[in-house]
């Protein structure tokens, strides 16, 4: 009678923890795909705002041809293809957008211009949402990879078929220094 | 950080019904004061039950109204908008409705309900005095406020210690004019004392737990908020800013909400009593220890 009662013991305390751990990868996967869909969400943001900048910026300078160019061909792979493309694109725009917002140090009249400035806040904002949700999905992603792969939480996640999931990568420059100033 | 958040839930439960029962109580010696104590047990019930409800859905309003706090729009505070945006992402809560208040000192607090309900509020001159990481630091640390469920314990906090020091100070006066009775019997006289008893310690008690509750969980908020940032450095610059501020007062706080601000609006009033008397931890050790993250 004792036995029986040690072996039902032992069995709920098991299928407890199993609970527990899919209901932990579970919140993994929806603050993973949660993330993602706000990375989107400023992702497309940007690629809208960077066409104002493009023609705000053209009346006032006119030697920057390339610089302006670069940004528009990065924003055009920007939507599309991979994860992997997809971050290759998006730090393209942001080195691009740095070096745009560079050069307008040298011309004081694109500086003052309101259009200018309120297009550098909201594209800066962007940028630093873009940064954070991508930590929030990068720690999350973290997370769920390192629940997958220890013991005894994979027997879990291979029983219920949870994938371990891609980071979402950050150019070499920008590792350093989470925050993007303009 | 869940076993915070779950810890904090229950603590808000625990206080919810200490103050239940407190004000019950009262209400009885009230009564009894008057020969009613039926009465007064019922009415206490009744009004410590609506104000309870009252505090967790309106206290938020009403806290924001005693700090005379206004709504900021993308329009006019843009770069406020999109900050507390982008931490909110970062701390995977929706945004809150932000807040400024017309002050030149820097300060900033957060309040509500839960991540849902919440409101974080900045004074005028935090946005015009610190930079754009300290500014960030200070941010992350109220949000965090606000996912740790902080906001909730200490709106409940705050709306007690209001209504108990109105509380006491209303027995007080009830004793006062009863000590004039002719008649009073030996039961009257122990719930006299006893009274008495409740009417000075309750402030004390209330005081006690207001401050033991926010030290802590500074510390946690610090931390948490410079796992937003990933860059510890701006809040400590930020407090730096606040320590060396040559007017740090701000006229519309007083002393219930005192614990709610990122650090102690009264604190230059009363010089350096630290320890136990104070709601936050001192400025310098927090410094310290974001230094060392």
């Amino acid at each position: 009678m004792a036995l029986l009662w040690i072996l039902l013991i032992i069995v709920a305390v098991f299928v407890l923890y199993f609970i527990l751990a899919y209901n932990r990868l579970v919140s993994y996967k929806h603050r993973i795909n949660n993330a993602w869909s706000q990375i989107d969400v400023q992702l497309k943001r940007r690629y809208d705002l960077i066409p104002n900048l493009i023609n705000t910026v053209k009346g006032y300078v006119k030697h920057e041809k390339e610089t302006l160019k670069e940004l528009t061909d990065a924003r055009t792979r920007l939507m599309g293809g991979s994860l992997a493309d997809k971050a290759k694109a998006s730090n393209q725009v942001t080195d691009a957008l740095k070096t745009i917002f560079a050069v307008a140090e040298n011309y004081p009249n694109l500086k003052a211009s309101d259009n200018f400035k309120m297009l550098q806040e909201e594209l800066s904002g962007t940028e630093s949402k873009i940064a954070y949700a991508r930590q929030f999905y990068n720690d999350n992603v973290l997370s769920l990879n390192q629940s997958l792969e220890s013991f005894p939480t994979n027997i879990v996640g291979n029983f219920f078929g949870f994938k371990p999931r891609e980071y979402f990568k950050v150019s070499e420059a920008e590792t350093k220094h989470i925050k993007v100033d303009f | 950080m869940y076993d915070a958040i779950a810890s904090n839930k229950r603590k808000t439960y625990l206080l919810i019904f200490l103050f239940f029962i407190f004000i019950v109580f009262l209400g009885y010696i009230l009564g009894s004061l008057y020969s009613n104590p039926v009465f007064g047990l019922s009415i206490a019930f009744i009004i410590s039950f609506v104000y309870i409800l009252f505090s967790l859905f309106a206290g938020d309003s009403v806290i924001l109204t005693l700090n005379s706090a206004k709504p900021a729009d993308r329009q006019h505070y843009p770069h406020l908008v999109n900050t507390v945006e982008g931490l909110a992402i970062a701390a995977g809560i929706p945004t809150p409705k932000i807040y400024v208040i017309d002050d030149t000192a820097i300060n900033a607090f957060a309040t509500g309900r839960d991540p849902k309900h919440a409101a974080v509020t900045v004074t005028t001159g935090t946005l015009q005095r610190l930079k754009r990481d300290e500014l960030e630091g200070v941010l992350a640390h109220e949000l965090s406020h606000i996912k740790n469920y902080d906001i909730r314990y200490m709106l409940v906090v705050v709306m007690m210690v209001g209504i108990t020091l109105v509380l006491s100070d209303f027995l007080l006066r009830s004793l006062w004019m009863r000590g004039g009775g002719r008649d009073d019997s030996k039961g009257n006289a122990i719930l006299i004392v006893i009274g008495l008893a409740l009417a000075i310690l309750a402030p004390i008690a209330v005081r006690l737990i207001q401050l033991a509750v926010s030290r802590q969980r500074e510390y946690l908020a610090d931390a948490s908020g410079a796992m937003l940032t990933r860059y510890p450095q701006g809040l400590a610059n930020a407090l730096k800013k606040i320590r060396d501020d040559k007017e740090p007062l701000i006229e519309a706080a007083d002393r219930s909400t005192a614990h709610l601000y990122i650090e102690n609006p009264l604190a230059k009033t009363r010089k350096k009593l630290s320890s136990v008397w104070s709601t936050h931890p001192d400025v310098n050790l927090r410094i310290q220890r974001l230094e060392k993250m």
